[in-house]
């Protein structure tokens, strides 16, 4: 059984890590989500594996398994929800904003020769490129 | 008493740097009288205490903060401490009333006193701390305050300039010196000087003696302007000018000197200490004096000149010897009053012609003879000319510069000494001369008059001292060398004795042959001025400008490198560098198989672990096809929650189910906007790099998991499971943890849980009314859709269950203390029942259905959850503390009620809100983008289908 636990967490994490770094923001919200289940059975199991042994208090209970992760987990699970939900609202907007659901920003955009660090440029470049963005959003208008 | 007079001094400088500030409006002189007050009235308590400092008590008060940490308030007055509190206070006075009559009525006069008292009190923090961490904090202070004054004239590109330069040099002189203090108190064992003090021996032999030195001295000799760092005083001379004679000659530049002098007893008398601090104390003493004989600016030239007294002071402290020591206590006096008194003469000179340029001036004596009577003493006393007290501590220095080898050579340092006092006379009588003697000239700027007394009174007052100190050196300070010097030191005082004649020694020779060559270099300054001009110099200001650029230009460079926009990257990194630390964690130790014995595994749950895989590997290889992906999100989901059912957790499986059920409504609804599919944009290479860090993640967090599970443990719920029922009055363990022994913990999350619902809605608001809002109201599905919106079997079915569902969300409440459920879940279930009506029956007819603002919710579930928290506290006992009883209604068995259950039910509330707000969010977004209304509440009817049909072909 801890073999069958160790290991499902394990494809979970690995099913997560590798859709984490895919490039649009979908497949990052599945592998948030599978990376919240590995997590949570991971910190769920940290109390050691029972069967049979629920933490309600019975007079006539063999036992109880560890009943603390249990409660860590169930708020952990209530919580990765609205965090999910968070993220959904943002990857859905961002893609709405900009027609596009990359993760990653544009890599001509990153090698940007004028930075942030040299202040002079920036509002003159922003005041060039201003004029040339706003016919674009006239046409999305009609 | 005297520690709570000792408190007080220390407190005064900020408490009245409150006051300016706020009295701007009342003008300048109530601004300088409330700054004067709380100085004036430290100067007092200090009075009072110095009778006691003098008679070799050391004044210490302490108040304890985080003794673990060797963190306290601890303050000392010894004689050091005395004297150079006294010079704060003193010179601050002064100052205080000069800036009065020298700053215009259109300054920000308030802002200036405001800033000029913090200097004061962290100085004066400075001088008294006694503990070494509460000591390093003043010092940042000073730093940041006189980065204040420095830059006090903000329209003045030079101050402000100057301001950074100042802090950037002596700030990172303070980080230096940071690390230096806690390398002393760690050698040492205690962060108190008091202590630090007595262990002289172990530190001078300790293997960290050299770190902490160098790092020690960095801190000091940035603040002190010593060579190679001297190049931002003479910038911080756009400061106004009380400032500068303030900060620049008489206190903040001694600080560095200060603590020099403060840890002589430790750190000096070694090699390292004599060839570092001694060199680059000479090092800055020529060049100081050579650089000011070429200054045309008044305070420039003034500026090197400190610079130049300052490495002379810290060359008196670096010869080791306790003569010298006296010496710089005695000069450190003598420096004060001249060259604050010239200082302020510049200041004034400024003032009433409107320059300071040397070239431009001249001949002012005849026109301001109080100006010009007070220069003259001060500059001669600089000169180091007798009758005056710069005369009487030149020759000592001269004395103990005869007597001073350097690598065994016994004329190096005699002769450099020589040449920096050569210059300094030249540069001390040149400040006369061509500034005050020669004739009167017509192109003043202004017409020059002495000003009102009250701007000269200060620096006649300093420029008595001058005189008085050179003529009875014993009778008015003798006692405060002694008892500084003897702090300083700490043993017995050399023999030394002040007076003005010491009989014809060697120092009285090279004395004279300074004073002749300083008189010749003046004879000829205007040949030597324009080979000096034709001459190539690097300029110190380049260097820093061409320093900070290229740190600003690499720092830019290593951002873009690391910071390029790819989260992908960044992720990669991080799960690649968790992994390394895990496998370098892994292999530090030696590791045996874990001994618990492992559970049988029956068939059911083998399926069940085959299903999780095949749906994991499912949800990789179809992920591009979004919706596909979704339901094998779902199988996992389902599969683990009938894992924790069968690992004896049922209420994670309650909350797994229900969570998973909203989660995939909420990804249904996102995806409505968001693509269907993602394209197959990473190249080959990418996939295997992400496939292998996630399997090499994959595995070592499945060992990692496996090593724990064939483990045994200790776990601190034995507590829980013994108290659950006796103290929480509840027998469902999971959920008296919740409610009861952690519902500080459960009352975070659910306000975390509320804000996120809040910062979803706020998210939808401004994406509406954005460029999102504009293409959602253009927005044109393609997506063939059934014209069955709400099939009629599912709208009956849901509002049959409607009550029902409501009916267990509310059971699962009821009964969540004892058995699974609670708060959580029956919040989610009730969620699930309501958004079945959305789902089955569409969004606005539910919506009209029912009047409940989610908003509101939340704030309620949060306020209930904390009122039921402060409840405890009527009864007087702390936060959250939960108390039941048994009730007997006739008809009922009997039943318990806990005021767990008044919080779990603001549990409930904050989680239905939340729920109901995002979801209630996305599908607002539907709506904005022309998702019709069901006007029938089941709009399935044939015929209206069929008509339907016909009108659009019509």
């Amino acid at each position: 059984m801890e073999l069958i636990v160790a290991s499902s967490i394990g494809v979970l994490t690995a099913g997560g890590v590798y859709l984490l770094l895919r490039l649009r923001s979908f497949p990052v919200i599945l592998g948030l989500a599978l990376l919240s289940y590995a997590v949570n059975i991971f910190v769920f199991s940290s109390g050691r594996l029972a069967t049979g042994l629920p933490p309600i208090l019975a007079k006539s209970a063999p036992g109880y398994t560890d009943p603390l992760p249990q409660a860590l987990v169930l708020t952990a699970i209530v919580i990765s929800f609205g965090m999910t939900a968070v993220l959904v609202m943002l990857s859905l907007g961002a893609y709405l904003e900009a027609d596009d659901d990359r993760v990653n920003m544009p890599s001509d955009e990153g090698a940007n020769p004028e930075p942030a660090g040299s202040p002079a440029p920036g509002p003159e470049g922003r005041a060039e490129a201003g004029p040339d963005r706003a016919p674009g959003r006239v046409e999305e208008r009609q | 008493m005297h520690s709570t007079f000792l408190f007080l001094i220390a407190a005064l400088p900020f408490l009245g740097a409150l006051i300016p500030g706020v009295t701007i409006r009342a003008g300048r002189t109530v601004c300088a009288a409330f700054a004067l007050a709380p100085t004036l009235l430290a100067l007092v308590l200090l009075g009072l205490l110095a009778p006691s400092v003098l008679a070799g008590e050391v004044i210490t008060a302490r108040i304890e903060w985080l003794p673990a940490l060797g963190l306290d308030a601890s303050l000392m007055l010894d004689g050091l401490g005395l004297l150079f509190a006294g010079m704060i206070l003193g010179v601050g006075a002064l100052i205080i009333i000069y800036a009065r009559f020298y700053l215009s009525g259109d300054d920000p006069v308030g802002r200036f006193y405001t800033y000029l008292l913090l200097f004061q009190g962290a100085m004066l923090g400075i001088v008294l701390s006694d503990n070494i961490l509460l000591m390093l904090i003043f010092w940042e202070l000073t730093s940041l305050s006189s980065f204040l004054l420095i830059g006090y004239w903000t329209h003045l590109p030079e101050g402000r300039q100057g301001a950074r330069m100042a802090l950037t040099v002596t700030g990172l002189g303070g980080l230096a010196l940071l690390a230096g203090g806690l390398l002393l108190g760690d050698i040492a064992g205690s962060y108190e000087l008091s202590v630090i003090l007595t262990r002289g021996e172990e530190i001078r032999s300790s293997a960290l003696y050299l770190p902490a030195l160098l790092l020690i001295l960095l801190g000091a000799f940035t603040k002190s302007a010593q060579f190679p760092f001297h190049f931002w005083l003479p910038h911080a001379m756009a400061a106004p000018t009380p400032v500068s004679a303030y900060l620049h000659s008489a206190t903040m530049v001694k600080a560095g000197v200060f603590l020099l002098a403060r840890l002589w007893p430790v750190l000096s008398g070694t090699p390292e200490w004599f060839y570092i601090v001694a060199t680059t104390g000479l090092v800055t003493m020529v060049v100081g004096a050579v650089i000011a004989l070429f200054k045309n600016d008044l305070k420039a030239l003034l500026a090197y000149s400190t610079v130049s007294h300052l490495g002379l002071l810290t060359f008196l402290l670096g010869l080791g010897t306790p003569f010298a020591a006296v010496v710089a206590v005695f000069h450190i006096i003598n420096h004060l009053t001249f060259k604050a008194a010239l200082f302020m003469v510049a200041g004034i000179v400024d003032h009433e012609t409107g320059t300071r340029d040397i070239s431009r001036l001249g001949g002012l004596a005849r026109l301001m003879p109080v100006t010009a009577l007070i220069a003259l003493v001060a500059a001669l006393s600089m000169a180091g000319l007798p009758p005056f007290n710069g005369f009487i501590s030149k020759e000592m220095t001269l004395d103990a510069a005869a007597h001073a080898a350097w690598q065994g050579n016994g004329w190096i340092i005699p002769a450099l000494t020589t040449v920096a006092a050569v210059f300094s006379v030249a540069y001390s009588l040149r400040l006369f001369v061509h500034v005050f003697l020669g004739p009167v000239r017509e192109d003043y700027p202004r017409r020059p008059h002495d000003p009102v007394p009250g701007m000269w009174a200060g620096p006649a007052l300093l420029a008595l001292l001058v005189v008085l100190i050179g003529l009875m050196p014993s009778a008015l300070v003798g006692d405060l060398v002694a008892i500084a010097g003897g702090a300083v030191v700490k043993g017995a005082l050399p023999y030394y004795s002040l007076k003005l004649w010491h009989g014809v020694n060697p120092a009285l020779v090279l004395s004279v042959i300074a004073v002749i060559g300083g008189v010749i270099l003046l004879w000829q300054h205007g040949p030597l001025l324009r080979a000096w001009a034709a001459a190539r110099r690097p300029e110190a200001k380049a260097i820093f400008d061409a320093t900070v650029a290229a740190c600003v230009a690499g720092a830019d460079r290593v951002t873009r490198a690391l910071h390029g926009g790819a989260i992908s990257t960044y992720l990669a990194w991080f799960a690649a560098f968790a992994l390394v630390l895990g496998v370098l964690a892994w292999a530090g130790g030696a590791h045996v198989p874990g001994s618990r014995p492992p559970l049988p595994i029956p068939p059911t749950v083998a399926a069940g672990f085959v299903l999780l895989i095949v749906a994991t590997l499912g949800v990789i290889s179809v992920h591009r096809t979004r919706f596909l992906a979704l339901i094998m999100i779902g199988v996992i989901g389902l599969t683990v929650s009938a894992g924790f059912v069968y690992l004896s957790a049922p209420d994670l499986a309650l909350t797994q189910i229900s969570v998973e059920t909203v989660t995939t409504l909420l990804l249904l609804l996102a995806l409505n906007f968001l693509p269907r599919h993602t394209p197959a944009e990473s190249s080959p290479a990418q996939r295997l790099r992400d496939a292998g860090i996630a399997v090499c993640a994959g595995i070592g967090v499945a060992a990692l998991a496996y090593a724990f599970l064939t483990r045994d443990f200790s776990s601190i719920s034995e507590y829980h499971l013994a108290n659950s029922k006796t103290g929480g009055g509840g027998t469902n363990v999971v959920n008296v943890i919740l409610v009861d022994f952690r519902g500080y913990d459960t009352y975070g999350e659910i306000i975390v849980l509320g804000i996120a619902g809040l910062t979803i809605y706020a998210l939808l608001m401004s994406l509406l009314s954005g460029a999102a809002g504009r293409r959602l109201r253009n927005w044109r599905d393609t997506t063939p859709r059934s014209r069955d919106r709400h099939p009629m079997m599912m709208v009956v079915a849901t509002r049959v269950m409607m009550p029902i569902a409501i009916m267990v969300g509310v059971y699962l409440f009821l009964r969540g203390h004892n058995q699974p459920g609670g708060g959580f879940v029956a919040g989610l279930v009730v969620a699930i029942a309501f958004l079945m009506q959305y789902m089955a029956s569409g969004f606005l007819w539910a919506q009209e259905r029912q009047r409940i603002e989610y908003h509101a919710l939340i704030g309620t579930g949060v306020v209930i959850a904390g009122a039921a928290g402060v409840g405890s506290w009527l009864a007087g006992r702390p936060f959250l503390t939960s108390s039941y009883g048994y009730f007997t209604i006739p008809p009922i068995e009997e039943f318990e009620l806990a005021t767990a259950m008044i919080f779990d039910l603001g549990v409930f509330l904050t989680v239905l809100g939340a729920v109901m707000l995002m979801l209630y969010s996305l599908s607002r977004m539907a709506r904005v983008a022309g998702e019709t209304i069901n006007i029938e509440p089941m709009d399935v009817d044939p015929s209206r289908r069929a008509a339907d049909g016909e009108k659009e072909e019509s």
